[in-house]
């Protein structure tokens, strides 16, 4: 898409055609938003109350029945994985009946020659080889292949992987061990499938810590705007050249 | 004696000296064992007066004799000795009486009139490298043992981990590859009852309700009568409200140890560990490991000795070769992430400052020129 308006604009210029100023384009809609924002914190109560599934708080004096901490933070965990679940779910129903820009999510252009030149020239002004990026109205091609890398592929193997430990305690025969209970022999056993049902929280921690990064980073370094438009909606360009 | 009919289990139990009173008494035991009606008594009874008998052949392969000491200490002899040792279980080269070829000649006796109709048990595995020499039954290798009476058996019961998963001879590297009964022999249903060893109950209750109703419990997707394998130990553990509450023990002789608080922290696996223990305990219901003050250690489940420690929650990963921790490793990547991510910020800072210098000089001095 971006190339094909890139090329358009290079081939307008060599013309010494006058490029029509276009400052903002209306790029997320609302309920991509709203998902974007929900997704944001499910998964920081996942990764939190995750964590204190694996690494408990230290113990509480008195009676067994005075307390439910480790109760309470499991509740937490399984309510906003049903969260999380639900609004992959309508992620999915949006890219359909969204703008072009929500399907970039479930599509990446793996077999387009110019996708990863151009994730490379993004990789190389990540690393000061570039003097500016180029302009994108969705993502730009690194954060696109790390969306469907992490977001949609990761998210489903947690989701899986989530849903089949969950199995384990609403017992054989319920809905969740008849449609994710399969996947315990598949991966060995129990014990397998929590570890990497753990590695896969460290994987998104690491993500969120570089999605956050570069997303401000952007927002201050790159020629349009970043954060402002996961609120907003609108891609500002902060400059007219192409 | 030569009968018209074939012999029954009633028959047997008659001729080897136990009284109607101790045959209706072990129905009703048995009955109760299995979680059933009290009517069910009856139709045991019943059962066991008309059914010609099923043979049991019990084979060891690679094994400790675990199960075997396991099984002869089941809390209702009654069950155990009567229905298995003496009516059924004809061949057990561990503890029948006969040995040598006497002892070899049973099973081909078995085979031969039974033919589709004996049960197939098995202790242990075989090992399949070096043409299966690691394990020598009666002078020939055991992997041959298994697939000649296998092949005319009516179900298998893989009894142990060692026959349903491999256990600790099929540890890495398993250098004599010893391997699990299923994937040796793939045309006869298997009933997995793993454990190091299986509770002496489940075994027996396992064999007992085959034998009784003629008919394989019901199994999960692993292969394991649900009846004992449906639930974890966890959520029949007598100390889930520590857990649920997050009470913990913290190390081996701290308060909280001393209170029977939940052993999760100390690598209690019994969250990942489908079993019996918890309910139906071990010698004669005396008590269980996690009752005697350790953690559960996974006996039960696929590969437990190749899964990571018995003291960690969070066990370490086995993968290519390598050996790495979720925890350690998750917690190095945030630490280098991150302090990637405050150099690569202040170099950003630095580079735009140095970038915007030259610029504004260059834009400076081309003013210069125009003037």
């Amino acid at each position: 898409m971006s190339t094909t308006t890139e090329d358009l604009l290079r081939e307008k210029r060599r013309r010494d055609i006058p490029v029509r100023r276009r400052t903002a384009v209306y790029v997320y809609q609302a309920p991509l938003r709203v998902w974007h924002w929900v997704n944001a914190l499910s998964i920081t109560i996942l990764a939190i109350t995750g964590w204190l599934i694996a690494n408990p708080l230290p113990s509480l004096p008195g009676e067994a029945s005075d307390h439910f901490v480790m109760g309470y933070i499991r509740f937490f965990h399984f309510a906003a994985a049903y969260v999380f679940a639900v609004a992959f779910i309508f992620r999915i129903y949006w890219a359909i009946a969204g703008n072009s820009y929500a399907k970039q999510l479930f599509t990446l252009p793996f077999w387009r020659k110019g996708f990863w030149e151009e994730l490379w020239h993004e990789v190389r002004w990540y690393a000061f080889k570039e003097r500016e990026p180029r302009k994108y109205y969705g993502h730009n091609p690194l954060a696109h292949l790390f969306m469907v890398v992490i977001i949609t592929v990761g998210g489903l193997v947690m989701m899986v992987t989530g849903f089949a430990l969950y199995a384990e305690q609403t017992g054989l025969g319920s809905w969740q061990d008849q449609w994710f209970g399969w996947l315990i022999p598949l991966v060995g056993q129990s014990q397998d499938v929590r570890i990497w049902h753990h590695w896969g929280m460290w994987v998104i921690v690491v993500f969120v810590m570089l999605h956050v990064y570069t997303a401000i980073r952007e927002d201050v370094m790159s020629r349009q705007s970043l954060i402002s438009t996961m609120i907003s909606g609108w891609r500002m360009f902060k400059d007219d050249r192409p | 004696m030569p009968r018209s009919t074939p012999e029954t289990f009633y028959d047997v139990m008659r001729r080897q000296g136990i009284s109607r009173r101790s045959f209706v008494k072990f129905c009703s035991l048995t009955a109760t064992a299995l979680g059933l009606a009290p009517s069910f008594a009856g139709k045991i009874a019943h059962a066991m007066e008309t059914k010609p008998r099923t043979p049991v052949l019990w084979l060891h392969g690679l094994e400790c004799t675990c199960c075997s000491e396991s099984f002869i200490r089941s809390a209702h002899p009654l069950v155990s000795d009567v229905v298995l040792s003496m009516i059924s279980l004809d061949y057990d080269d561990l503890i029948m009486a006969s040995a040598g070829h006497q002892a070899e000649a049973i099973l081909e006796e078995i085979t031969h009139k039974y033919k589709g109709n004996y049960i197939l048990a098995v202790e242990g595995n075989p090992p399949l490298n070096q043409e299966g020499m690691s394990c020598i039954i009666g002078g020939r290798p055991f992997v041959d043992q298994l697939r000649e009476v296998a092949k005319d058996c009516k179900a298998i019961i893989s009894w142990g981990s060692c026959a349903s998963w491999g256990c600790v001879q099929a540890a890495r590297p398993n250098p004599t590859r010893a391997t699990p009964i299923h994937q040796v022999i793939h045309d006869k249903p298997i009933i997995k009852v793993p454990g190091c060893p299986p509770i002496a109950e489940v075994m027996t209750g396992v064999l007992t309700y085959m034998l009784t109703f003629e008919r394989i419990p019901e199994l999960d997707r692993q292969g394991r009568p649900t009846m004992f394998y449906g639930q974890r130990i966890h959520d029949k553990c007598y100390r889930r409200p520590h857990f649920d509450a997050g009470q913990f023990v913290e190390s081996w002789d701290d308060e909280a140890a001393r209170k029977g608080y939940c052993l999760y922290k100390v690598g209690c696996k019994g969250p990942t560990t489908y079993n019996a223990c918890s309910t139906v305990r071990w010698n004669n219901g005396v008590s269980f490991p996690i009752q005697s003050g350790h953690g559960c250690i996974g006996c039960s489940e696929d590969g437990f000795w190749d899964k990571g420690s018995f003291y960690q929650h969070t066990t370490d990963t086995h993968v290519f070769g390598v050996e790495a921790n979720a925890d350690k490793v998750g917690l190095a990547a945030v630490g280098a992430v991150g302090a990637a991510i405050g150099a690569h910020a202040a170099y950003s800072a630095v580079h735009k400052i140095k970038q915007k210098r030259p610029e504004s000089a260059e834009a400076h001095d081309s003013a210069g020129e125009q003037q």
